[in-house]
């Protein structure tokens, strides 16, 4: 039997290809773009944090609030992995470089060249798998606990991590309350085939496809069945622990990945990068793209940064019409009018965006489909 | 570490103690009535800084310390009928996330309103008066605090154990529908929970922040998760337990600091919830044991 190619692939492939269209465009361009590519690299960041706490929090309904401390995990990390040898003394100034981790760096710095292009990668993958061990040996404690109990464990296991981080006891290789800088930019990627702008968006696109296909698999639909109704779930023979243990360990491995890009992006980061607003933030972009909804997350995470960073910014300066002093406009109004709009939709669009239904085409095209549950 | 260092610390422990637990009661009625963690509670005690702070700026203290506890209360009510209420219906996770939408939009509204830049507190005179006793020295607000909170403590266990609304609030939190069924009026019961809670926070913030001369609009996260963490730890639900929880994790968490480890002693609260939570869920009071609000 013939595939036929179907009206909606084809229309995504076309946005697709405009969007990476686009973003050449925006490497060509990139010395007069640079509020637009920060603000879609920060939303593609974003975007993968997002998805992976919605998979834990939309698709298997473990409300978990630790995601700051598992992006902690991935950007220290990959901090620590990455910044330049030359510049690790001017970076741990205060109390000096822990000497095993001089002594590692100083050996990858001897690596081959076109190993130094994927030790990045390396260094992400690594931040990512240490924060999924992590995830693995808490979620055994954790995990038995039920809905909100484990959103203020998480919350305070997040807690944990950062204080740990900011403690003077690991200065040597946290840099303790100064936070770790001078670390570079994303890398190119295929040798400078795909630019360095332009690898955040590859490395969220693969993760989210990633976690998209864990959604639709039957162990996605055993996340939704425990989602619903544990007890029937466990009756109908899904091992409760393990695929909790997954979906917690799997979430928090691709936090830990956007974390260690959000280092990248940054360029510097501290302990309190990554308090307890973080993760409210990251729920405030799930909340708004709808809990359980995969694009969703996606398309909320590049609204809201660009709301944020940038459309909303008029409200934090003082503005005057026609000669008029507009009040109210000064710092801080913008995130006022965000935390506002955040309780509008928790309290009247409580589906959010999407609610749990997924971006399509026929969706957006045709109004019966909007009515369907 | 002299017998003299190790009583004064126990001296600010206590103190620390006292204002936690009173702030540790509001999260175990409102947990006890509406099975939630009320996220905001934290930002209802820094907001009651502030209030205080102005209204001391234009007042004499009698009067400033009135209208806190005034103000402080009615937010508690309003932030309950405008952001909790209409989700009543709605599944567990909606209204806790709309409590950490409020707590976001207190945060954000007094970094709006009154900066980030830390504010410092007034000094109310007879509050830091002095006291030696050998060679212990004391301000009366930290002799205060916890004699303060144990008289809070027996009006309202004397409230919930031996006047009609006290039994209405028992009866909600046994079991909600039910206690609907009986004639009992919900929603009167469950803003009286938030009063009572935001005022015993407003009580709670004037004998905090007395001691730590300033308040920014984070300063309330932290003591907030703290305090429901001494909930959890004495078990949710229950106010004596609320109450002793939070005297063990002012004194333990003062005696960090004093050794030396101020980064770890957030680190402990929660390690603390953690392994109270898997050894022992229902807190050191079990449900069973003592009568819940």
């Amino acid at each position: 039997m013939k595939k036929k190619i179907s009206k909606p692939t084809i229309y995504s492939l076309g946005a697709l290809a405009l969007f990476v269209a686009f973003l050449y465009w925006l490497d060509a361009n990139r010395l007069t773009q640079g509020m637009v590519i920060s603000v879609l690299q920060k939303g593609a960041i974003l975007a993968l944090v997002a998805t992976s706490m919605n998979l834990l929090n939309g698709f298997t309904g473990l409300f978990s609030l630790g995601q700051a401390g598992f992006m902690s995990i991935g950007a220290y990390t990959t901090a620590i992995l990455i910044i330049p040898v030359k510049n690790l003394d001017g970076v741990y100034y205060m109390n000096g470089v822990h000497p095993a981790i001089k002594a590692l760096r100083v050996v990858m710095a001897q690596a081959p060249p076109f190993m130094q292009t994927i030790f990045p990668f390396v260094a992400l993958l690594l931040g990512a798998t240490i924060a999924a061990l992590v995830a693995l040996v808490v979620g055994l404690a954790v995990l038995r606990l039920k809905s909100d109990y484990l959103a203020i464990a998480t919350l305070g296991l997040s807690e944990i991590v950062r204080s740990i981080f900011s403690s003077p006891q690991f200065d040597q290789i946290t840099n303790g309350s100064y936070g770790l800088n001078k670390i570079p930019n994303f890398p190119p990627m295929f040798f400078g085939l795909i630019p360095s702008l332009i690898t955040p968006f590859i490395i969220t696109g693969v993760c989210v496809a990633f976690i998209v296909l864990l959604i639709n698999s039957s162990y996605g639909r055993a996340f939704k069945a425990i989602r619903e109704d544990e007890i029937a779930a466990e009756a109908m023979g899904i091992s409760l622990y393990k695929h909790k243990e997954m979906s917690f360990v799997i979430s928090s491995f691709f936090s830990a990945i956007a974390g260690g890009m959000l280092a990248m992006y940054m360029r510097s980061i501290e302990a309190k990068t990554f308090s307890i607003t973080l993760t409210y933030d990251i729920l405030l972009i799930v909340v708004i793209g709808g809990i359980g909804s995969v694009t969703g997350s996606v398309v909320s995470a590049f609204l809201v940064t660009a709301a944020k960073e940038w459309w909303l910014r008029f409200f934090d300066q003082p503005l005057s019409l026609f000669g008029f002093e507009v009040p109210l406009f000064r710092t801080g109004f913008r995130m006022v009018i965000f935390s506002i709009l955040l309780m509008i939709v928790v309290l009247i669009y409580r589906k959010g965006l999407f609610g749990t239904n997924e971006f399509s085409w026929t969706w957006l095209t045709s109004k019966k489909a909007r009515r369907k549950p | 570490m002299s017998m003299t260092t190790i009583l004064q610390h126990c001296l600010t422990g206590i103190s620390l103690g006292g204002a936690y637990a009173l702030i540790a009661i509001g999260y175990t009625l409102v947990y006890g009535i509406l099975r939630l963690i009320n996220f905001a509670h934290g930002d209802i005690f820094m907001m009651a800084g502030y209030f205080m702070i102005f209204s001391l700026a234009s007042f004499p203290w009698p009067a400033a310390i009135l209208i806190t506890l005034v103000v402080t209360t009615v937010m508690g009510i309003a932030i309950e009928r405008i952001a909790y209420k209409p989700l009543r219906e709605a599944p567990r996770m909606s209204i806790m996330i709309s409590a950490i939408g409020v707590s976001y939009l207190l945060q954000n509204l007094s970094t709006y309103l009154f900066t980030a830049i830390p504010r410092g507190y007034p000094e109310i005179p007879f509050l830091k008066r002095i006291f030696r006793v050998g060679d212990l020295s004391a301000s009366f607000v930290t002799v205060l605090t916890p004699l303060l909170t144990i008289v809070l403590v027996v009006i309202l266990m004397t409230l919930i154990g031996r006047t009609k609304t006290g039994m209405a609030m028992r009866a909600v939190s046994k079991d909600f529908e039910t206690a609907k069924l009986m004639g009992i009026n919900i929603n009167a019961i469950v803003s009286v929970t938030f009063a009572i809670g935001s005022f015993l926070a407003a009580v709670g913030s004037i004998l905090y922040f007395t001691d730590r001369m300033s308040v920014t609009p984070f300063s309330g996260t932290l003591p907030g998760l703290k305090c429901f963490v001494a909930a959890v730890f004495g078990g949710i639900g229950n106010i004596p337990g609320a109450v002793v929880g939070g005297f063990f994790i002012g004194i333990v968490e003062t005696l960090l600091v004093a050794l030396g480890y101020s980064t770890f002693s957030d680190a402990f609260t929660f390690l603390l919830l953690i392994v109270m939570l898997l050894v022992k869920p229902t807190g050191l009071f079990g449900e069973k044991s003592v009568e819940k609000v």
